[in-house]
């Protein structure tokens, strides 16, 4: 079985597991609970000045019959006692020496993060994280991502807290900025030790259209809130990744946006996430989701052959490159199988009006010289069943992987290469043989 | 669902009552998680099965996204029974049947019946659904049905929607036809029928009850006053099995004792033990199966061949099983026994024996013959139904077409399906201008 281990910045855990500065983490009796188990480590809900949230707090997108696709939250740090949570830091780290135990911060001055670090520090948490991240009410007060956007602003702070911890401090960067390696390499000017991300996007994930107020409705009103949970994922993987892949970044990333499954989390950390943390899906489901993923990753690991996640690590970002750099020569073509179509003909229609009609349905005729490899088993099907079996022109395929992303049958339609033997050859490579040119650019 | 006008001839102690509804109409939110399972099929299948063509993706696609009037504005326009059909079609031959689900054993198949109920019920519920097609002027031309069963009511729904004045001709005292009189309680009870009578009246069609032509009402005088004629009696008595015994109390046709069993006040089966059904169609199941929900310990079903033979549905009969009624193949009723009148048993060709106390003979209804040959022009064929155009429904009289089951239909989304036709055909052949959006224009 893989070793699940791993050291972040010094900061030892069990497995990569963490779960993120959020409501799941609001107190040491969940913390506790979530240790036992399975969770490697816990990012403590920010501590600060306690505020009040407002009721009700969190928006969904639901898409279909799938609950929670996105989340939303207008919830602030902690609401309770800056003593209460010390103490039940402290009582935590001592229960549970081997678990990751990190504090999340957010205060003003300059003064406040010294204090604050040092009864932090005092408790024997592992390490600190900044939050520069939360984009919604304490931002207003000029916190959270209000830090995190300004990336002199953030090195000035994070510097601070370097300067006054003597354990690992982790700055959790906000997605809403241009570029996040922007802020990224501002961290790691300041000393930090570890960068956390995403924080949450800036979002309304609807509007109640009988009250005419955008949701979560508090009262007559509302506010933007933070998006996260799995319609996140994407951007998020994109910045991980874009830290991952760039020299500059020296310090190890801890992965979040949407992460529900050991799979979300492989693929944080084959884009260089070292630790991965996760709140919407234990919000959605509960803490007994983490058995699956420390099952689903060993079982990974073990099928690969790599004795430990630390192997997985970054094993992606080789292959994240530019879009001038891929294969333009490399071809291939949607391949439906016709016994497992089951006539929907949803491929045909998005095919036809939104790509380059390639995909047919029954005698269409084929011109000649092109290819249909399953046009007569589609056919036979057809007349036998009364199934409307779609086939394609691999010679009208551009293979932009359109259908199999609409089949809603696993497997039946299948992406296969059709590059016949032409050689790599990039856009690049064109443009330095001089074959292309950039249309209106300086070469034009 | 509140009964229209003549809902004072309704008697509530109707034994029908005691038969639950097998399919209650879905909650909103059942209705929309069941629509979201709907893959919203290009080309669809269901479709092609539905003899009226409804647009089935695109009314459960609109129950999806909460516009549920635009869902039953698709409904009715392809089909102005859309709601008893919803409710009566045998729908696992039909369109959930035919649902792409069926090839792919993952999922069963959508509940096509139930969504369209959904949609259709709530607009005849809040009374939208008399606004929700658009209605051509008055054209002064005048159409008369005979007969207020599905056929008609569709025929003249659609009419009345074009500008004409359309009266229906009904021998009974509640139009609707066996929508009203026929249906298996557990499919639909008697007030729903009525319900949706008094939808189509509120297209502005004059429904004439206790008028029944031939007798009240002269055929020649119907082909006189009005501009068409829509022949649509629907069929006989029950027939006979014209063996020994067979008349005197407790041996009663099928169609007359689910009549009665509908619409009769205070009707009950006292002292009936053991019930036995002769048929082996869809009546003969319906009737065993009412027979065992209002709580007969013991109902047989004779056919006089074996299973595979029978008429009636495979999934009726399973369900009937369940339900506890015992299927005797191979059984050639010769005698009733009577004992002072009073039933004792039938006695088989083959010599067996079944003990019983009521008999419902469901072998059949006759024809109309005479009342249709009574229309000049009109010819019957060898089984006695109107010889008819099968696109039109035009009969050898230019002033008069027919559908439903006197022309050998079958079911009721059928006769709506023939009533459809019939408009058209009328439409064109009383010059009406034709209207791009013609709710009769939907479907096939």
């Amino acid at each position: 079985m893989a070793d699940l281990s791993i050291d972040f910045a010094g900061i030892k855990s069990p497995n990569p597991f963490w779960l993120a500065s959020a409501p799941p983490t609001n107190s040491g009796e969940q913390i506790q609970r979530a240790f036992d188990m399975g969770w490697g480590g816990a990012v403590w809900k920010t501590l600060g000045e306690p505020v009040v949230d407002s009721s009700s707090r969190f928006g969904a997108l639901h898409v279909g019959n799938e609950r929670m696709v996105g989340f939303n939250n207008i919830e602030l740090i902690t609401d309770r006692p800056l003593e209460v949570n010390l103490r039940e830091i402290k009582e935590t780290k001592r229960k549970y020496p081997k678990h990751a135990v990190i504090v999340s911060l957010m205060v003003e001055s300059q003064d406040d993060w010294r204090e604050i670090i040092k009864r932090s520090i005092d408790t024997g948490a592992d390490g600190l994280e900044l939050n520069f991240g939360c984009p919604h009410g304490m931002c207003e007060r000029g916190m959270g991502s209000a830090v995190g956007a300004e990336p002199e602003v953030l090195k000035a702070v994070a510097g601070w807290a370097v300067e006054y911890s003597t354990i690992p401090v982790l700055v959790k960067l906000t997605p809403n900025i241009g570029d996040i390696l922007e802020p990224g390499v501002a961290a790691v000017e300041a000393g930090a030790h570890g960068l956390s991300l995403i924080n949450t996007i800036k979002s309304i994930t609807g509007v109640d259209l009988d009250k005419m107020v955008p949701y979560p409705v508090v009262g007559g009103r509302s506010t933007n809130g933070g998006y996260c949970g799995p319609a996140v994922k994407p951007i998020a993987l994109h910045m991980v990744g874009s830290l991952g892949r760039d020299p500059r970044i020296t310090i190890p990333i801890s992965g979040i946006g949407g992460i529900t499954t050991w799979r979300d989390a492989a693929e944080f950390i084959a884009l260089g996430s070292t630790s991965v943390q996760v709140c919407t899906a234990a919000m959605h489901y509960g803490f007994r989701i983490v058995e699956d993923m420390i099952d689903g990753l060993s079982n990974f690991l073990d099928s690969k052959g790599m004795k430990s996640v630390n192997e997985l690590r970054g094993r992606a970002l080789s292959a994240y490159t530019e879009w001038g750099e891929l294969d333009l020569n490399y071809k291939v073509a949607a391949s439906i199988d016709p016994q497992k179509c089951i006539g929907c003909d949803l491929c045909y229609v998005a095919c036809r009006d939104t790509s380059v009609h390639c995909i047919h349905v029954g005698d269409h005729p084929l011109p000649a010289g092109h290819r249909a490899p399953s046009r007569d088993a589609a056919n036979a099907r057809a007349k036998e069943t009364g199934i409307h079996v779609t086939w394609v022109d691999w010679d009208e395929c551009t293979g932009c992987n359109l259908c199999a992303h609409v089949c809603p049958v696993p497997g039946c339609i299948t992406m296969v290469d059709d590059t016949r033997g032409k050689p790599f050859e990039s856009w690049n490579d064109r443009i330095a043989k001089g074959t292309a040119k950039t249309v209106g650019g300086l070469h034009d | 669902m509140s009964p229209g006008a003549d809902d004072r001839a309704l008697a509530a102690a109707r034994l029908e009552v005691a038969i639950d509804d097998a399919k209650p109409n879905y909650t909103t939110g059942e209705a929309v998680a069941e629509a979201n399972r709907c893959l919203y099929c290009h080309d669809a299948p269901c479709v092609t099965a539905c003899p009226t063509g409804i647009d089935i993706p695109t009314f459960i696609r609109k129950i999806g996204t909460g516009n549920l009037r635009g869902s039953a504005r698709v409904i009715l326009s392809a089909n102005l029974l859309g709601y008893s059909c919803a409710r009566v079609c045998p729908v696992e031959v039909l369109c959930v049947g035919a649902c792409v689900y069926n090839a792919w054993h993952r999922t069963p198949p959508i509940n096509i019946g139930r969504l369209q109920r959904h949609a259709v019920e709530s607009a005849l519920d809040d009374g939208s659904a008399v606004s929700l097609l658009p209605r051509a002027k008055a054209n002064g031309r005048k159409v008369a049905c005979v007969g207020a069963g599905p056929a008609s009511l569709a025929c003249a729904g659609y009419l009345a929607l074009e500008g004409c004045a359309v009266t229906l001709f009904e021998k009974r005292e509640l139009a609707g036809g066996l929508n009203v009189t026929g249906v298996a309680p557990y499919k639909m009870h008697v007030d729903s029928g009525m319900a949706e009578v008094a939808f189509i009246r509120s297209l502005g069609v004059e429904i004439r009850t206790g008028a029944e032509v031939g007798k009240d009402v002269a055929p020649a005088d119907l082909v006189r006053d009005f501009d068409a004629v829509f022949l649509a009696p629907g069929l006989g008595v029950d027939a006979a099995l014209g063996i020994p015994g067979e008349a005197g109390p407790g041996v009663i046709g099928a169609t007359a004792w689910i009549e009665r069993l509908k619409l009769e006040s205070n009707y009950t089966l006292p002292g009936v033990q053991r019930a036995v059904v002769i048929g082996g169609g869809n009546t003969a199941l319906d009737a065993a199966r009412e027979l065992a929900k209002v709580g007969v310990p013991d109902v047989a079903m004779l056919y006089r061949r074996g299973e595979a033979e029978m008429s009636g549905y495979a999934h009726e009969l399973a369900l009937a099983r369940k339900e506890g009624v015992r299927l005797v193949e191979h059984a050639a009723p010769a005698a009733f026994v009577r004992e002072g009148g009073a039933l004792k048993s039938v006695t088989l060709a083959d010599g067996r024996s079944f003990p019983c106390e009521l008999v419902v003979v469901a072998i059949g209804q006759g024809r109309m013959r005479e009342l249709l040959a009574s229309f000049p022009g009109v010819t019957l064929d060898a089984h006695g139904y109107v010889a008819v155009d099968p696109v039109s429904g035009a009969t050898g009289n230019p002033k008069l077409w027919a559908g439903g089951d006197g022309i050998g239909g079958e079911l009721v989304v059928t006769a709506a399906q023939d009533g459809k036709r019939a408009a058209r055909a009328i439409a064109k052949s009383l010059g009406l201008p034709a209207r791009p959006d013609s709710p009769m224009n939907a479907g096939h």
